[in-house]
């Protein structure tokens, strides 16, 4: 019944090529977003948006970006919490060496304010721009060994790049403007007139700033993923030989994969740094963080955007709820005078829950959280005459 | 509420505001009793405890949490400060920067909160700018940004009774008493085995300061985090470049693996000094070997000789509430997180002085934060004696007036062998002053004057 594409009639090219393609679809996604734009920061509390969404959001890109070498193009990456790093260092080289347009070209932007909003106050994402670029670049670098080696083998150069990277970050002091622990503040950014970053900012703007550019991620993985450049990554994915043999270079298609994912991931850095952490801090981005980016998108689906929203939601938001569920049986605990359980224990059971939780999506559903929509999708399709 | 009373009529409007209430006490009465007594009462002071209890550092952790939970639940045993009755609320954060601040965020609606103390560098850093946003007080006892002793640009931070910065030139006086003089210490050797991590770092530029007053060679022994029980490549570097003294940055894990290391190439233990994170029980007994003349920093006394610890085995431990073992009390980590509690707690009843007996705001604290003046009668009154130093705030020094003691772990137990050694404060305020008004300039803060 739902999801049928009979009477759905594509009468131009432009409907023929829409992402979402049912009527049906569209709508769901449209009324998701306006749910997550209007009625999410209206009716949950700071700390579910603080905590729970906005780092959920930041991990998505994150996830999106890791998708894309992975999913799209099948390289292996360890170096996610790497690119983030470097992300977030640049962004904060950037931001305190040219605060405003005028210490880098001379001249500022025009300050113009229309009922309270400044168009033009747009430096912040010119700058997270601009460290996508560089991140691009050096996750380029990273990425040129994947012309020769593949597999877990490349798995293995990229870690090269997580320990290079974080190394490099804290034995030069440079990158955190000579502050004596290696640890830097993220200083409070702003965009149309409103302030997005820091601790000073109301969680909303920071929630809607994160929302908005994520919203982007996703169209432009979607959308990369369709045009000829995804094309020529799934086929490298697939197999490699064919696609050189009908004439894709697995040069350009590799290392723009790199380069994309890590642009990517690059912002995402700096979103955690500038959103999350309120400080740029190599201890926030070990190899950990990289294989919890490799773990959303494995578990989320490789190769699908949607994948890489569900796998960060897992993977982001599974350990805390198991933790604030279990510390707020304590109370009923001990009314029923059974004693508490410590929160050392809690952790304990929170690592182990969400560890059985990962083994038992994978074995269940190896292709992953959006695997599973599919064939939901599938089923509603036929639904309520499967035969 | 206005709203929809506005729109019925004042009977209809009267019932359902009695409905109302009546539902609303239902539902106190129903949460009450599925509440432990720690989230009760509204006008409690509210200790949101950041502890890690687990992970490599957890073994650390565990004794600062019991040592301060234990001195709340004394306070409460005795009616309070003045009254007001305190609660807490643990939260697991495994030495995490990201998890520390979700776990700082998940807490701090709870109440009037006292004070924050995440015990970890890296959370205090990514907390400076939320404490002041949230008017809360950020109370990094001896740890986190050395250059919030500057109380002009972080006025919500404090970080008595000495930062590393100082507690490094008070280890360097040490060194130089023992070398007969500075003149000696022209091409003499000093190393710096430290945690890579911003905790491990603080103390670099400082020893570098100090390397280029004095012509030793400052060397430094970086512990990655991820391979803390795993220094021997380090040790033989350590053996081949022989330094004449080595200090320790260490935490968790590292420490024992450290001691361990130094004992098998026979480094001569009294030349080895550790930080007063790097000298507790846990790190020499868990470093399997005797370490016999093993040298530790602190601010307290060792052992529990002060009459607090005598009351919190009575009315805590005795009375069956005991956080943590009994044996733990009067170890160092369990001293501390005792010395940490005491702290706020003398806080409370210094802002208690200017604005009355009940549950403080964060401002509130704050005041009571930065007149503290405790006196020997004082911490004599308190039963305290030995657990925390004499200690006096200002408007614009965060940290007192910086001293330590030297203990010496004589293959059983610590011992104090040095009086106050203090701080060279002329060589550190000076940079505490220069990275402050950076961090203020970078963030656009306003300096406040003191006067």
């Amino acid at each position: 019944m739902l999801y049928r594409e009979t009477g759905v009639f594509h009468s131009s090219y432009a409907e023929d090529q829409a992402v979402f393609k049912l009527p049906l679809d569209r709508y769901a996604v449209w009324i998701v977003v306006a749910i997550a734009l209007f009625v999410i920061p209206l009716v949950t509390s700071n700390y579910v948006l603080t905590d729970l969404l906005t780092p959920f959001l930041i991990m998505s890109i994150a996830a999106l970006g890791l998708n894309v070498l992975t999913g799209y193009c099948g390289q292996l990456s360890l170096g996610t919490g790497a690119f983030m790093a470097l992300g977030g260092f640049m962004t904060y080289k950037l931001v305190t060496s040219f605060p405003t347009a005028s210490a880098l070209f001379g001249v500022d932007l025009p300050e113009i304010s229309l009922f309270g909003i400044e168009p033009f106050d747009i430096w912040f994402v010119l700058m997270l721009v601009g460290t996508g670029l560089i991140t691009a670049v050096i996750g380029l670098l990273f990425g040129l060994p994947s012309l020769k080696i593949k597999g877990l083998y490349l798995a293995i150069t990229t870690l090269a790049a997580q320990f290079f990277l974080l190394w490099l970050f804290i034995k030069v002091p440079w990158f955190t403007n000579y502050s004596p622990a290696g640890i830097a503040p993220a200083p409070p950014q702003t965009l149309f007139g409103f302030s997005v970053t820091g601790a000073a900012s109301p969680v909303v703007n920071r929630y809607l700033f994160v929302l908005m550019l994520t919203i982007v991620a996703a169209l432009a993985v979607k959308n990369l993923a369709r045009s000829s450049y995804g094309r020529s990554w799934m086929a490298i994915r697939d197999m490699d030989i064919a696609a050189e043999i009908i004439g894709i270079s697995p040069t350009f298609a590799k290392l723009s994969a790199f380069a994309f994912s890590s642009f990517l991931i690059g912002i995402a850095g700096a979103l955690w740094a500038f959103v999350k952490i309120n400080s740029v801090q190599t201890d926030a981005y070990t190899i950990l963080l990289s294989f919890q980016v490799l773990f959303m998108v494995i578990i989320g689906g490789l190769g699908t955007v949607l994948g890489s929203f569900l796998g960060a939601a897992f993977v982001v938001l599974t350990p805390i709820l198991l933790n604030i569920g279990l510390t707020s049986m304590n109370p009923l605990l001990v009314s029923l005078g059974l004693g508490t359980i410590s929160i050392a224990m809690i952790k304990h059971i929170e690592f182990m829950v969400f560890g059985a939780l990962i083994i038992f999506f994978l074995v269940v559903e190896p292709h992953g959280f959006a695997r599973l929509w599919q064939i939901a999708k599938q089923k509603l399709r036929t639904w309520p005459f499967p035969y | 509420m206005p709203g929809i009373a506005r729109r019925l009529t004042n009977r209809e409007a009267r019932m359902m505001k009695r409905t109302l209430i009546g539902t609303a006490a239902a539902a106190a009465v129903l949460a009450g009793s599925l509440m432990t007594p720690a989230t009760l009462a509204a006008e409690e002071q509210f200790f949101p405890l950041l502890s890690y209890r687990t992970g490599p550092y957890g073994a650390n952790g565990a004794q600062l949490a019991n040592g301060q939970i234990d001195y709340l639940k004394l306070i409460n045993a005795k009616g309070g400060v003045n009254g007001v009755m305190l609660s807490w609320e643990e939260c697991e954060t495994g030495y995490k920067t990201d998890v520390g601040v979700e776990c700082y965020e998940r807490l701090k609606g709870n109440g009037k909160v006292a004070a924050v103390s995440p015990f970890s560098t890296g959370i205090t850093y990514a907390l400076l700018e939320k404490a002041v946003a949230d008017q809360n007080v950020l109370f990094t006892m001896g740890y986190g940004r050395t250059s919030a002793a500057d109380g002009r640009v972080f006025p919500w931070v404090f970080n008595f009774p000495a930062t590393y910065w100082s507690q490094a030139t008070s280890i360097m006086k040490y060194i130089i008493e023992q070398e007969g003089g500075v003149e000696n210490l022209n091409g003499k050797k000093i190393g710096l085995v430290l945690l890579d991590h911003p905790y491990g770092r603080e103390p670099i530029p400082t020893l570098e300061a100090l390397s280029k007053d004095y012509g030793f060679e400052f060397l430094q022994y970086p512990v990655p985090t991820s391979s803390m029980s795993d220094q021997k490549s380090l040790w033989l570097e350590i053996r081949r470049a022989k330094p004449d003294w080595i200090m320790m940055w260490g935490w968790g894990a590292m420490n024992p693996t450290a001691i361990k290391e130094a004992s098998l190439i026979r480094y001569p233990m009294d030349r080895f000094i550790g930080n007063w994170w790097a000298a507790a029980e846990v790190d020499v007994r868990g470093s399997g070997v005797p370490a016999e003349g093993y040298i530790g920093a602190t601010f307290h006394d060792v052992g529990d000789n002060a009459p607090v610890f005598a009351e919190i085995r009575e009315m805590v431990h005795d009375a069956g509430n005991g956080t943590g073992p009994a044996e733990e009390i009067g170890e160092v980590l369990y001293n501390r997180g005792v010395a940490n509690a005491a702290f706020v707690v003398e806080a409370m009843y210094t802002a208690m002085g200017e604005f009355g007996d009940k549950a403080l705001s964060g401002e509130e604290m704050r005041f009571g934060f930065e007149n503290l003046d405790i006196t020997d009668e004082r911490i004599a009154e308190m039963g305290l004696a030995g657990v925390i130093p004499p200690t006096q705030v200002s408007c614009d020094n965060h940290e007192g007036s910086p001293a330590i003691k030297l203990q010496r772990w004589d293959g059983e137990k610590w011992e104090i062998f040095t009086d106050w050694i203090p701080a060279m404060t002329d060589v550190v305020r000076p940079l505490v002053e220069a990275d402050a008004a950076q961090y203020a300039q970078e963030n656009g803060i306003e300096i406040r004057t003191c006067e």
